[in-house]
């Protein structure tokens, strides 16, 4: 199976709701990856996410699966906070420090340079 | 077809592909004659001579006047290197003057290739650019006879650097380079990655990479001086949209240690470094993956590896940076969406369907190693055929 496409790429859909031909056993599409169960922030990986929806989440690590509301529109690649962050604390991501918080993240809002930087330099 | 060469069994890979073997033995999967200028001042009579001799290419760049100590050797390494890379046939060395030009024929002549090199001072850019020319003409159309022959996986050697990161370089597009390398580096491959500031936030992670202590030692020295004579010496602020890039934070990327995590993805899982080399230097420890101390500029960097004699670069993009560089084919991945909607020529090698969880990791990694052997017999990558040349020298401090 060729799974890349070496010409004419073509845009991807996405949404969810749009059931596969195969039926209702096919594994949904997630809104949002992790990378290890010890982060606490997930990326968005798909377009136009609005808040206020019922994310599905893959912990890709683990292969598991976590559902987290969003509280605001975040573009694709962004973070989505999967706790409430408040200035200080440590940002985790592969399991690792990624810097730290300067403003405040709720569950399920964006967690980016308004509130979050490097803790080198 | 079983690769044989060299007297080598075939045991290793069912991997070939059609390759140009160098004078050296070293296999290009390109066939370049190349103009190259040894300062700013021949770019002019190096682009008339590939103006008039077709099938050749000028490699203009804006440095080599008044350089000393380190600078100057590095100058020198990357030329000579540039010039001896296997994907180089043949090369026409121009400088202003006789004496560093024949440093850099010198240099290039210990391949065995063809190499010829002419001053112009005392004669002028007319008569400089017809004797070159006369040259030029009778290397590309003896390269152009050359043949090609069956090679094994073994005789690749690739690099990779990733540019234009985000949030999905991290998650598919860096991995699927690791998982590449996971598959290639134990059936013999040469391999390199570099980005010195780029590891900075994992640094603790790559000083484990090492085959053994004292090389990651080595490592961390090279990483540290960087962070202690140039970003301590000359930083003003946090380094904000330089490291990470106003790119790799549009693509939600917002720290460096997240950037460097993602970045260290292009290693894989189970191989380790096996030595670590300087800008432009060529591994000399046998076969493996080895660490590069080099610029997170995409072109300085990739211009450094191919100096080091790296033949395919495979290139992991998130927002989509469209860097190819002139004698090495640049092979670009992608997994985000968005970028391989809006700017998709740009692009061989889709894996989204990572981020759609449709895609395996170990797919990913395969049809990467498909496209590196389609690319080392020929395939044009979408940076060449886009005509995307950049060939950019490090600097690493003012001239005299």
């Amino acid at each position: 199976m060729v799974f890349y496409k070496s010409e004419g790429q073509q845009p991807l859909a996405y949404t969810q709701t749009k059931s596969s031909a195969k039926g209702e056993a096919r594994v949904s599409i997630p809104q949002f990856l992790v990378h290890s169960p010890k982060d606490n922030v997930g990326v968005v990986v798909v377009e136009d996410l609005k808040a206020g929806t019922d994310m599905l989440g893959v912990i890709t690590e683990t292969d598991t699966t976590v559902r987290v509301k969003a509280r605001q529109d975040i573009p694709i690649g962004h973070k989505v906070a999967l706790k409430d962050l408040k200035a200080g604390d440590t940002v985790i991501k592969y399991g690792e420090d990624i810097g730290k918080m300067v403003g405040v993240a709720a569950t399920g809002e964006h967690v980016h340079v308004h509130n979050h930087k490097t803790k080198r330099w | 077809m079983a690769a044989k060469k060299n007297g080598k069994s075939s045991h290793k890979s069912n991997l070939s592909f059609q390759g140009w073997r160098r004078e050296n033995k070293r296999v290009g999967v390109r066939n370049h004659v190349i103009i190259l200028p040894l300062d700013d001042l021949s770019n002019a009579a190096c682009e008339a001579v590939a103006n008039n001799i077709k099938g050749t290419m000028a490699l203009p760049h804006h440095y080599g006047r008044l350089q000393f100590g380190e600078d100057l050797d590095l100058h020198f390494r990357t030329l000579i290197g540039t010039g001896s890379n296997p994907n180089v046939a043949a090369v026409v060395v121009i400088g202003i003057e006789d004496g560093w030009t024949k440093r850099v024929v010198d240099g290039i002549a210990k391949t065995g290739k063809p190499v010829v090199g002419f001053g112009i001072e005392g004669h002028g850019d007319i008569a400089t650019i017809a004797k070159a020319s006369y040259k030029a003409k009778e290397f590309v159309q003896w390269a152009s006879e050359l043949p090609r022959e069956e090679c094994g996986i073994e005789d690749l050697w690739v690099s990779t650097k990733c540019g234009e990161s985000d949030t999905t370089t991290g998650l598919g597009s860096c991995p699927t380079v690791g998982n590449m390398y996971d598959k290639l580096i134990p059936k013999g491959i040469y391999g390199v990655f570099g980005e010195t500031t780029e590891i900075t936030g994992a640094e603790h992670i790559c000083k484990e990479r090492a085959a053994t202590k004292a090389i990651g030692e080595k490592w961390y020295k090279v990483w540290k001086a960087y962070q202690d004579d140039v970003i301590e010496a000359y930083k003003v602020d946090d380094l904000s949209e330089s490291q990470p890039t106003k790119g790799n934070i549009a693509g939600g990327l917002s720290s460096i240690e997240e950037k460097a995590l993602g970045n260290l993805e292009k290693i894989g899982r189970s191989c380790t470094y096996i030595d670590v080399l300087g800008p432009a230097e060529a591994p000399a420890a046998g076969p493996g993956l080895y660490y590069m101390d080099t610029s997170s500029a995409a072109a300085e960097c990739v211009t450094l590896m191919a100096a080091g004699g790296y033949v395919v670069h495979t290139f992991p993009t998130g927002q989509g940076n469209i860097i190819g560089n002139p004698i090495v084919p640049v092979v670009k991945i992608s997994a985000n969406p968005k970028t391989l909607r809006t700017m998709g020529e740009h692009i061989d090698v889709d894996v989204t369907g990572i981020l759609r969880r449709d895609m395996t990791l170990d797919t990913a990694g395969d049809s990467l190693i498909d496209m590196v052997m389609r690319t080392a017999n020929g395939r044009l990558t979408a940076a060449e055929a886009l005509g995307h040349r950049e060939f950019v020298m490090t600097k690493l401090y003012r001239s005299a």
